[in-house]
């Protein structure tokens, strides 16, 4: 579960560790990512990043796909900065 | 959404039978016989009833849950339901078809107990020779690509080799090692005078632990489950009474922490009786200890009292006979002198008399708590 040392480049592929479930909870309408000793309440932009990490879209894919739902937002630093913080906590690979 | 939060974890202690003898194990002193257990159906809809109240994540425990026939269906029932399980397992009877068909279930996570870092010293502790067992297990689990936790209860007689067991820990390939030092209930509580550390032992494991913790950083966590008796600090005992978490008993009795059991004068629900909604919700046991209305003494009018709830509840009672008294384990506690006195040693026993291994009434064997 060691984190690449460098930043991800463009090409990189993020995929959600294969443990750890991104759902959404009814009960409290929230989505949350499961893990074995630790449950993470996500906001609605970090769960929509999140379900985007499938392995097979890359950084820039999230990115483009994320534009057309937050016009407005600096999506690719915000998106990258995200995705380097859940990386180093070993949430995706 | 009613004004009591909605729990989001769940101790299921399917059995408290466990062919492993652990001294410190948590469960009970009065073991609940296997023909008393939840059948395979009450569990399933325990398992519904609990991810329609928020329940996201179940811990199937005991005892050694694998000796559920039925275990299985449980953890399908749980998955359905949308719950994240994770077996917690002494590693015993975990064979390669047994975790094919439950991760095949849906199992999410496996969490294996260690005794110490050798097979010797392991296996004094667990009352048999289950040391290579859990070895196998590890591996199983590894291959089953299942993420592995190790838990190790930390007490007099393994302390000191804590950083063998955070190696044992990194080369079967553990993704975090949970060190947790006894906490004195059940089992544990007996055998007390046997198991506390002396404060010199606690500081060098420390240390060690400190240590390890930088050198495995992004590779592997390590959790230290702090002492009780010896920083003069009250623990948030389960993130507060009623708050996070509930557990369920093999019986059907649902309480608000394992170690509740042999709290007086509260009747625990019954699953087969009421709704789990109405017992997290609504039954006097729930909400007895629930928030800070309860309080009373120092910890009433405490600036923490939102923090620690005024530690721990099975504490209190255990070390003053009074369930709602401040815990002793908080220096401002006037019953702090209590825990004093046990921690620096001063206590009648020592090292003499025998350890009281958990046995099962009758004939059967076993063990349980979260130890696992
Ligand atoms: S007095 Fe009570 S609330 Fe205050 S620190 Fe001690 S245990 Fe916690
Ligand atoms: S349930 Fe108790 S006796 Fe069995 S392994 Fe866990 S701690 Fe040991």
């Amino acid at each position: 579960m060691s984190a690449p040392p460098s930043p991800p480049g463009p090409g990189w592929r993020p995929r959600l560790r294969r443990a750890i479930v991104l759902r959404h909870d009814p009960v409290r309408d929230q989505d949350l990512l499961v893990m074995p000793e630790r449950i993470v309440v996500l906001n609605e932009e970090a769960a929509a990043v999140v379900r985007l990490c499938d392995g097979e879209r890359t950084v820039g894919d999230i990115v483009t796909e994320l534009t057309g739902t937050w016009p407005a937002a600096p999506v690719a630093a915000d998106v990258s900065g995200f995705l380097v913080r859940i990386r180093d906590e070993g949430w995706v690979g | 959404m009613s004004a009591v939060a909605p729990p989001w974890a769940m101790l299921a202690e399917l059995t408290h039978s466990c062919p492993l003898h652990c001294s410190y194990c948590s469960n009970p002193v009065e073991l609940i016989a296997r023909d008393r257990e939840l059948n395979t159906g009450q569990w399933v809809r325990v398992m519904e009833d609990a991810a329609a109240i928020g329940v996201v994540h179940a811990h199937l425990s005991g005892g050694e849950p694998l000796l559920r026939p039925d275990l299985t269906a449980i953890v399908a029932a749980a998955a359905r339901a949308g719950v994240y399980t994770q077996l917690v397992t002494s590693g015993a009877g975990l064979t390669p078809a047994r975790l094919a068909e439950l991760a095949a279930a849906g199992l999410h996570s496996v969490q294996l107990s260690v005794q110490d870092a050798t097979a010797a010293a392991s296996d004094r502790i667990a009352g048999g020779r289950w040391f290579a067992t859990k070895e196998r297990a590890a591996a199983l689990v590894r291959e089953a690509d299942l993420p592995l936790g190790l838990n190790v209860v930390l007490h007099r007689h393994n302390l000191d080799t804590v950083g063998e067991i955070i190696e044992l820990g990194a080369s079967w390939g553990a993704e975090r090692v949970e060190l947790a030092n006894t906490q004195f209930y059940g089992w544990a509580m007996r055998n007390r005078d046997r198991l506390l550390p002396s404060r010199d032992q606690l500081r060098r494991a420390e240390e060690t632990v400190r240590a390890w913790r930088e050198r495995l950083a992004g590779r592997m966590e390590l959790i230290w489950v702090v002492p009780d008796y010896f920083d003069g600090v009250a623990k948030p005992c389960m993130g507060g009474w009623g708050a996070i978490s509930l557990t369920v008993a093999p019986d059907g009795r649902v309480l608000p922490c394992p170690g509740a059991y042999v709290l007086p004068g509260l009747a625990f629900p019954d699953v087969r009786e009421h709704s789990l909604r109405w017992i997290w919700e609504e039954s006097a046991a729930f909400n007895a200890y629930r928030g800070t209305a309860w309080m009373s003494g120092p910890c009433a009018g405490c600036a923490r009292r939102d923090t620690d709830f005024g530690g721990c509840r099975c504490q209190a009672y255990a070390l003053t006979g009074d369930a709602g008294r401040t815990d002793p384990a908080c220096s401002l506690s006037p019953d702090h002198h209590l825990i004093q006195a046990i921690a620096t040693g001063d206590r009648p026993g020592g090292d003499a008399g025998p350890v009281a291994n958990r046995r099962m009434p009758r004939a059967r064997s076993g063990h349980g708590g979260e130890g696992g």
